[in-house]
C-alpha cells in the first residue's frame, strides 16, 4: 500500500518535470538533427510561466473548464498506472481525457481548430486497438491486468509480447502528435491549420494543455518501460534505457518524414497493429 | 512572473506587401540563423503570439484583419512594423485603395525601414521588440499589483 501511495506521489510531484525535460530534450535533439543549436533544454518551462503571465482571452468559457478537466484525467489516469491500478482502467480514463480535449477545440467557432478536433478523432480510431491489444497482450503474457502484478512477473513481458511492443511504439507517434502523423496539430507554422486543436487556446489554457501533454508523455513512457519491467531490480534500469531509446526513434521519425493524409494514417496504423500485434496474439493464444 | 523574456512568440502577417520584406523575416527564421536558440517560435497563431511583425502597408480589404489579429492578441504585446511600406505606406502611399502605413489601424511599438528591410535590420527591431516586451510585462505585473491593493482596501472599508 505504502508503495501505491509513493507511486502516486512521485508522480504528481515529478511527473511535469520530467515531462518538461523530456520536452525539452526533444526541442534540443531536433535542432542538433537540423544542424543548429537550438533552444535550452528548461524551454518549455519558460514557455509555460511566460504563458500563465499573459492577459486571460476567453472565446469560449467551457473552454478553460475542459481543458483543466483533461488535465485533471490525464493526472489521474497516470496516478492510477504509477499506483499500480489496471491498466485496460488506465487507457479508458484517457480516452475520456482526449475526449474532452475534442470538445474544448469544438466549442470554438475557429474552423481550424474544429478540424483539428476531427482529425483527433479519426487519430483516436487509429490507435485505440493498438492500445487494447497491448493490454491484452499483458494480460495474456503475465495473467493479470493490474501494474502491481505484471512488475512481479518472473520475465519481463516483452519476452512474450515483442509484437505488441511494436505496434504500441507504432501508434505512440500517433499519440504524441508527431510528423508524420501530426494530423490534428501541426507543430510546425504555416501549415493549412494553424496549430489545429490549439489555435484558439491562448495564455492559461495554453499552459495547462502542456502541463497536461507533460503528464501524458510520461504516463505513455512509462507505459513503454512496463514492458521491460520484472522482478529483476536490474530489469528498471533495461526500462528507462527503452524509454530512452523510444523517445529518440520517435523524435528521429519526427524529423525524417512529411505529414500523411489521414487514409494512409489509418491504413497503416490498422495494418501494422492488426497484422504484427494480430500473429503475436494468435501465437500467444495457441501456446496457452 | 519576472522574466518573460525567453520565450517571445512571433505572429507574422503580411500586409500589402510585395514580398520582399516577408522573404527576409522568414530568412531570419529559418534554421541557418537558428531563432529558436533565443525561444523565439514563428506562431502562425494570434491567440499564442507576443509580436507581432507586420509588412507592406494597410489597404481597405486587410485592415480589418490586421486589426482583428490584433485585437485576438493577449497582453502583453509588441507591434513591430518591417519595411518602408508597413512604416508609412512607402511607394505605394499615393494609391487609391492604400490607407497608409500599419500606424494607420493599430499602435506601433517599433519601426523598422528599409526596402526590402535588411535581416540586420529585422534582428535589430526584434531585439528591441523582445526589451519593450519585458518592460510591458514588467508594467503589467505593477498595474496588476496596485489593483489588488485597491481590492484589498475596498475589502477593508466594507467590514
Amino acid at each position: 500500500m505504502t508503495y501505491r501511495i509513493f507511486g502516486i506521489l512521485a508522480f504528481l510531484i515529478f511527473a511535469p518535470l520530467l515531462g518538461g525535460l523530456l520536452s525539452g530534450l526533444d526541442r534540443k535533439i531536433s535542432a542538433r538533427m537540423q544542424g543548429r543549436i537550438g533552444p535550452s533544454i528548461l524551454q518549455p518551462f519558460y514557455d509555460v510561466r511566460k504563458l500563465l503571465s499573459k492577459q486571460f482571452i476567453i472565446v469560449n468559457p467551457a473552454q478553460i473548464f475542459l481543458v483543466i478537466s483533461f488535465l485533471a484525467t490525464v493526472i489521474v489516469t497516470g496516478g492510477m498506472f504509477f499506483g499500480g491500478s489496471d491498466i485496460l482502467l488506465c487507457f479508458f480514463l484517457l480516452s475520456t481525457g482526449a475526449t474532452f480535449l475534442i470538445f474544448a477545440a469544438c466549442i470554438t467557432n475557429s474552423p481550424y481548430s474544429n478540424l483539428g478536433a476531427s482529425r483527433e478523432l479519426l487519430q483516436m480510431m487509429c490507435y485505440e486497438p493498438a492500445v487494447l491489444l497491448a493490454c491484452i497482450g499483458f494480460y495474456l503474457a503475465t495473467g493479470s491486468f493490474n501494474v502491481s502484478d505484471i512488475i512481479q512477473a518472473d520475465l519481463p513481458a516483452i519476452i512474450k509480447t515483442p509484437g505488441f511492443f511494436v505496434a504500441f511504439v507504432f501508434i505512440l507517434t500517433i499519440k504524441l502528435r508527431k510528423s508524420p502523423f501530426d494530423l490534428s496539430t501541426s507543430h510546425h507554422p504555416h501549415q493549412e491549420l494553424v496549430k489545429g486543436i490549439t489555435t484558439d487556446m491562448g495564455a492559461k489554457t495554453l499552459a495547462l494543455y502542456e502541463i497536461a501533454e507533460w503528464y501524458e508523455h510520461v504516463f505513455l513512457m512509462g507505459f513503454v518501460g512496463l514492458f521491460f519491467v520484472c522482478k529483476n531490480p536490474w530489469s528498471y534500469v533495461v526500462a528507462v534505457v527503452a524509454i530512452l531509446a523510444t523517445y529518440f526513434l520517435e523524435i528521429l521519425i519526427d524529423n525524417t518524414s512529411a505529414r500523411v493524409k489521414w487514409l494512409t494514417m489509418f491504413k497503416l496504423a490498422w495494418g501494422v497493429t492488426l497484422l504484427i500485434a494480430g500473429v503475436n496474439l494468435i501465437i500467444l493464444m495457441v501456446l496457452a | 512572473m519576472g522574466n518573460v523574456k525567453r520565450s517571445p512568440w512571433l505572429l507574422h502577417y503580411d500586409g500589402s506587401s510585395c514580398n520582399g520584406c516577408d522573404i527576409e523575416v522568414l530568412a531570419c527564421l529559418t534554421p541557418v540563423y537558428d531563432a529558436e536558440r533565443f525561444g523565439i517560435i514563428n506562431t502562425g497563431d494570434p491567440m499564442q503570439a507576443d509580436i507581432f511583425l507586420i509588412t507592406g502597408g494597410i489597404n481597405k480589404a486587410n485592415q480589418a484583419v490586421v486589426k482583428q489579429l490584433y485585437d485576438q492578441m493577449p497582453r502583453p504585446k509588441v507591434v513591430v512594423a518591417v519595411g518602408v511600406c508597413a512604416c508609412t505606406g512607402g511607394v505605394f502611399k499615393e494609391c487609391y485603395n492604400i490607407i497608409g502605413g500599419a500606424d494607420t489601424t493599430i499602435p506601433v511599438d517599433i519601426y523598422v525601414p528599409g526596402c526590402a528591410a535588411r535581416p540586420q535590420a529585422i534582428i535589430d527591431g526584434i531585439v528591441k521588440a523582445i526589451d519593450l516586451w519585458q518592460a510591458k510585462a514588467d508594467k503589467m505585473e505593477n498595474v496588476q499589483k496596485e489593483l489588488n491593493k485597491l481590492d484589498k482596501l475596498e475589502e477593508k472599508e466594507k467590514k
